[in-house]
């Protein structure tokens, strides 16, 4: 039988040994030597690419910081649109809509482009003099032309926006999947006791809603803080490093630079911040979940 | 379409704000799509001379510009379409095989195999960039399409997903074929595997478009025009084509077209993939 089970497992094991448990441990390795491509001699350094990343004032910290702020800056604004509009979109096409499945399909459309097609896109768009944005903006009266993808804060609103035209769809189809399980006779009861929209959303949707919306969030703060096509594309991580993101940061320092024991360590510290968000997260929403059940 | 009943009839000035709301919706979601296509039909300096209105004269002019040299956006496509494909199979045959093992078979190691496979679940991929890349570059794949399918189909998702749906079939099913004198190849290919096929059919869509959308792996392991996917490629149409805006959103619109017809087409499998993995998953 164990033999047998092999068989069938070799295939995945295989790559599954050579591609990410071979990665995960050879990355740590990586990270705590000073291993260069240019180097003959590769030596054991300890922590010292760890500790670099956590001395103020030195060139590497302070650009991984940077990035660093980038990325949680994008996490704090991107992440609460990405949830509230999608909620609300899914709302509206839970309510007696006609052609629901119409509308369902448009606004989820743009999410299987690819970033690289809304990059293109949306740069020409919000280019600062050829854009149509700012041409539309001039129709309306605004005397000058707002600098996009150049300028903070513009380039935060751009990011943001974009990514929210590009995913909004994911999230809303998820939460209107969400929303048809919850029982009808939940509804009925709740208009029974008078309850209108506003209500019975506050009071059955969203409670309905509980574990799904921690899947979305848990999702939705992972896949923001993995952001890096939209900067590479719209902003190329400008204004200066502003919207050079962590991935940004560490991609090119490890495959570019040739920093690889920064650029691993980098990773490290970023998935261990990412793991304990993701674990406050979890108890968050737990927590709340229990307390309204009492 | 599941319909709501709240008891209530929804009034006139109600309905009215809800369909405004989603026409805008809609107009915002198809404005960009629409100018996209609009200025891929425009001539170069007509681009430039009348950004804002209808092509004048219509033109192919940048899509012909787009079939050769160093940026082959046609070739991109169906270097996009093979990468995706690929990665697709091999993920459905490993992962299917793999999830068999867990979820049917007893066998020495089990659970030490199926905790890591948990355990790498939770891993975010930025861990596995750098080695990789030098593991790859160790094997002499980069710039080739196995670089773009093998590393990413080695992931834990697909396995642990389908273990899900195999654990819940009934011992009864297989034990009466292997009475039968099925071999374990055939219970699992004649019997098991048509059992799950709706859940083959979300893994296949999710990973399909896992592959489709990635955008940092290739931009950093393949080099040549000729080898690009769309995502690299195109970034490389943007720098090449800077002002050009006709040229650059033709190739845009070639890399949208194709996925938005096969969408359209097959939205409803697509969209219950991405939410039935997230709903029940």
């Amino acid at each position: 039988m164990t033999v047998r089970a092999y068989l069938f497992l070799a295939p995945f094991l295989a790559i599954f040994a050579t591609f990410v448990i071979a990665p995960a441990v050879f990355g740590l390795g990586i990270s705590v030597t000073n291993w260069s491509p240019f180097r003959a001699r590769t030596a054991f350094v300890g922590l010292k690419n760890y500790i670099a990343l956590f001395t103020p004032g030195s060139l590497q910290a302070t650009q991984f910081w940077t990035a660093m702020r980038a990325t949680g800056l994008f996490v704090v604004i991107s992440v609460p649109l990405l949830l509230v509009i999608p909620l609300a979109v899914a709302a509206l096409l839970n309510s007696r809509v006609r052609a629901a499945t119409f509308f369902r399909t448009i606004f989820f459309a743009p999410y299987v482009l690819g970033v690289a097609v809304i990059g293109l896109v949306w740069g020409y768009i919000l280019d600062t003099q050829q854009g149509i944005l700012n041409h539309i903006l001039r129709l309306f009266g605004l005397d000058r032309d707002i600098p996009w993808t150049v300028n903070t804060p513009w380039v935060w609103v751009s990011l943001v926006g974009v990514t929210v035209w590009w995913t909004m769809g994911l999230n809303t189809v998820i939460f209107l999947a969400g929303m048809k399980g919850i029982s009808a006779e939940l509804y009925e009861a709740a208009a029974i006791d008078g309850a209108g929209t506003w209500r019975s959303f506050r009071q059955v949707t969203v409670p309905g809603l509980r574990s799904v919306t921690l899947f979305v969030t848990t999702t939705t703060i992972l896949a923001s803080s993995n952001m890096f096509g939209q900067s590479y594309l719209l902003t190329q991580g400008g204004p200066g490093d502003e919207t050079r993101t962590a991935i940004m940061y560490i991609a090119d320092q490890g495959l570019s630079q040739n920093n690889m024991p920064g650029a691993t360590a980098m990773s490290y510290v970023l998935f261990l911040i990412l793991a304990i968000i993701s674990v406050v997260n979890f108890r968050l929403q737990r927590d709340r979940g229990e307390e309204s059940k009492s | 379409m599941s319909v709501k009943s709240t008891g209530m009839v929804r009034p006139l000035p109600a309905t009215v704000a809800l369909y405004v709301a989603l026409g805008i919706l809609t107009l915002i979601i198809l404005a960009p799509l629409a100018w996209m296509l609009l200025t891929s039909f425009k001539t170069d300096a007509g681009a430039i001379q009348q950004p804002y209105g209808l092509p004048d004269p219509w033109s192919i002019d940048a899509y012909t510009s787009l079939t050769g040299g160093q940026t082959p956006v046609f070739r991109w496509l169906l270097n996009s379409f093979a990468a995706a494909s690929l990665q697709t199979v091999l993920i459905l045959v490993t992962a299917s095989m793999g999830a068999y093992a867990l979820a049917r078979l007893d066998f020495a190691g089990k659970r030490i195999i199926f905790g890591l496979v948990i355990v790498m679940l939770l891993v975010p991929p930025v861990i596995f960039l750098i080695p990789n890349y030098l593991i790859v570059e160790e094997l002499g794949w980069l710039d080739t399409i196995a670089a773009l399918t093998v590393p990413g189909a080695a992931g834990s998702f697909g396995i642990f997903f389908l273990r899900q749906f195999f654990i819940n079939l009934p011992r009864e099913i297989e034990e009466a074929a292997r009475i039968d004198g099925a071999g374990e190849i055939r219970v699992f290919l004649q019997i098991v595997l048509p059992l799950v096929r709706p859940a083959l059919a979300t893994l296949a869509v999710i990973s399909f478009l896992n592959n489709w959308n990635d955008f940092l792996w290739p931009v950093y392991v393949l080099l040549s025009p000729e080898h690009m996917t769309l995502q690299p490629g195109l970034s490389m149409l943007q720098g090449a084509y800077r002002t050009h805006f006709s040229i650059v959103m033709a190739g845009a619109a070639v890399a949208s077209i194709p996925v938005l017809i096969i969408f359209a087409i097959a939205q409803r499998q697509i969209v219950e993939s991405v939410t039935g993995a997230a709903v029940k998953g």
